[in-house]
């Protein structure tokens, strides 16, 4: 739902976006990646991602996958949901980090273990790729009342709190 | 007929543009029961129901067979009936969906595609195109979420029309379309109904209604039973024309249009062709411009109509090639070799004996990647240049 949100918000600043995720069962909780696209012209690959400029990551327990790092572009970016700093640069080819703990702003600010869209608003503020009030203006698209709310919150917190290291 | 006003631009899914195709066509009935990965197309349609933009029936069934079976007797009756599954649900209502072609029901029906060996291969794949290959049904296949909502409503027009009368299955890969986002077009209401204004200057078609005692389906035995198989079959000769006609169309009224039957790209000077189908046509229109850039005279040919199989403009558009290469997300059982490969090669007459190479790749949400379709276009242009080659090859088992 993220990628889906960050999609649309490419969207508003006029960019093309394709985004999707791939799992196997759908229920909550399993393990889920999705890929997301943007490009000032259309779009047409329609094949997972080998050589992001970015990689998310929202589960820390993640961090001991060997294979993590593999494919990414040299002075690319990485954005972490973790309780802890990061004390050195995880791989060669990353340019910039974004770390902020977006688990405790989510259970703070919507009252669940739900960081993703925290992880949004560090997005914005580590990368510079695309403006805070483009994620804040596409999430009613997804969400409405109360959660809306908490959630906007929640991505403003995640702009403002997240922790930018450069290498 | 006016050319259409720019549509809403929404971030959406495969699946919720195959619902809002069916919603822009005022389904009279509809019923999907829901399945991995298409459930979010029965979801929408409920919410457009719940949010008053249709006054669709939707029927809740208990599994697919019933679905089918609801919106073919639905179809009979004279409406207008749409629905969707995938894989096993497709495969739990075969009986149904050869009684919706024996009755001549022009049910549409979406399909993401999704592998069937087993309720547990939860992944994408095309063997549920070609296990429905000899039911009767018109089959295309889409390449992009656009595509998905454009061809749902151009397959309304197809299957009611007078002179064809056939349900229609609208395929989209399972996962690498079901689920991707992008931005879609979403047509104007009106400009959807005037597109489908012109079946209502057809005869009306036959209804199946109570009171009204009707003969109607494939149940005749003996020569009743072959004139009804004759007629169905000339039907879905004509269903190729008509369907290049309404894709002509949609194109002058909505300025988006598909080729109908097969899209061409870039193959008029080209020596060698790629035949690919869905998903994967995007990557390697991509390849395609890289390949050229180097200067391998390369083109794709884009099967779109899987049934009825569009021989003529394949045929025209494979001649005189020096050799070509088929990409299948499915396998032919008992041939060893890609199943549009092998009706392809059924075209030898027509296109000349050349190499012809079959590549089966991207089961079960395998990735039909870049590196796999560079490989196939060098090993294609080697062919071409009379090297040795390997007629089938299941790529991802040479890695």
């Amino acid at each position: 739902m993220a990628a889906r949100m960050l999609a649309s918000a490419f969207v508003l600043e006029g960019k093309s976006v394709a985004t999707f995720p791939m799992f196997g069962f759908e229920r909550r909780g399993s393990p889920v990646v999705a890929f997301t696209r943007f490009d000032d012209k259309p779009i047409r690959e329609k094949t997972q991602i080998y050589t992001p400029d970015c990689l998310i990551v929202i589960d820390p327990g993640l961090l001991t996958l060997p294979t993590l790092f593999t494919g990414l572009k040299p002075e690319s970016v990485f954005i972490l949901n973790s309780p802890k700093k990061l004390t050195e640069q995880p791989d060669e080819n990353l340019k910039i980090g974004g770390v902020v703990n977006a688990t405790r702003i989510a259970i703070e600010e919507v009252g669940r273990d739900v960081p993703n869209t925290c992880l949004l608003g560090a997005f914005a503020a580590a990368t510079g790729w695309l403006e805070l009030k483009s994620i804040l203006s596409c999430l009613p698209d997804y969400l409405s009342g109360a959660i809306l709310e908490r959630n906007l919150k929640s991505v403003e917190r995640g702009y403002r709190e997240v922790e930018v290291i450069r290498w | 007929m006016a050319k259409a006003q720019k549509g809403q631009v929404r971030v959406i899914t495969g699946n919720a543009a195959a619902a809002y195709g069916a919603m822009l066509c005022r389904p009279d009935v509809a019923t999907s029961y829901p399945i991995t990965p298409m459930s979010e197309v029965a979801e929408q349609l409920s919410a457009f129901r719940a949010d008053g933009l249709v006054d669709t029936e939707m029927v809740e069934v208990e599994g697919e067979n019933s679905a089918m079976n609801v919106v073919t007797a639905a179809s009979m009756a004279g409406g207008r009936v749409f629905t969707a599954t995938s894989s096993w649900g497709l495969v739990f209502m075969y009986d149904a969906v050869q009684q919706a072609s024996g009755f001549r029901a022009p049910v549409v029906m979406a399909i993401a595609n999704r592998e069937t060996p087993g309720i547990l291969a939860v992944s994408g794949g095309q063997q549920d195109i070609i296990s429905m290959r000899d039911t009767g049904w018109i089959q295309i296949i889409v390449e992009d979420c656009q595509e998905i909502l454009d061809s749902v409503i151009m397959a309304f027009r197809l299957a009611e029309d007078f002179d064809i009368q056939l349900p229609v299955m609208v395929n989209y890969d399972g996962f690498y379309l079901s689920y991707l986002a992008t931005a879609v077009e979403i047509p104007e209401r009106e400009d959807a109904d005037q597109f489908l204004a012109p079946l209502k200057q057809q005869p009306e078609r036959p209804r199946l209604v109570p009171g009204e005692p009707l003969s109607c389906g494939t149940h005749g035995i003996e020569i009743g039973f072959m004139e009804l198989r004759y007629k169905h079959c000339a039907a879905l000769e004509r269903a190729t024309a008509k369907l290049d006609e309404i894709d002509k169309e949609f194109g002058e009224i909505f300025g988006r249009s598909y080729g109908g039957q097969i899209e061409e790209y870039r193959t008029e000077d080209a020596e060698i062709v790629l035949v690919t189908s869905g998903s994967a046509t995007g990557t390697a229109r991509t390849v395609v411009d890289a390949k050229r850039a180097e200067g391998i005279k390369v083109g794709l040919v884009k099967l779109r109509l899987f049934r009825p199989f569009p021989r003529k403009r394949l045929a025209e558009a494979l001649k005189g090639k020096k050799a070509i290469g088929v990409i299948d997300r499915s396998v032919g059982f008992g041939w060893n070799c890609g199943p549009m490969y092998m009706e392809i090669r059924a075209l030898t007459p027509e296109i000349g004996i050349i190499p012809m190479l079959s590549y089966i790749d991207g089961l079960a949400n395998l990735d039909i990647t870049i590196p796999h379709i560079e490989r196939v276009i060098d090993e294609v242009s080697a062919a071409a240049q009379g090297k040795p080659y390997q007629e089938v090859t299941w790529i991802p088992m040479e890695e």
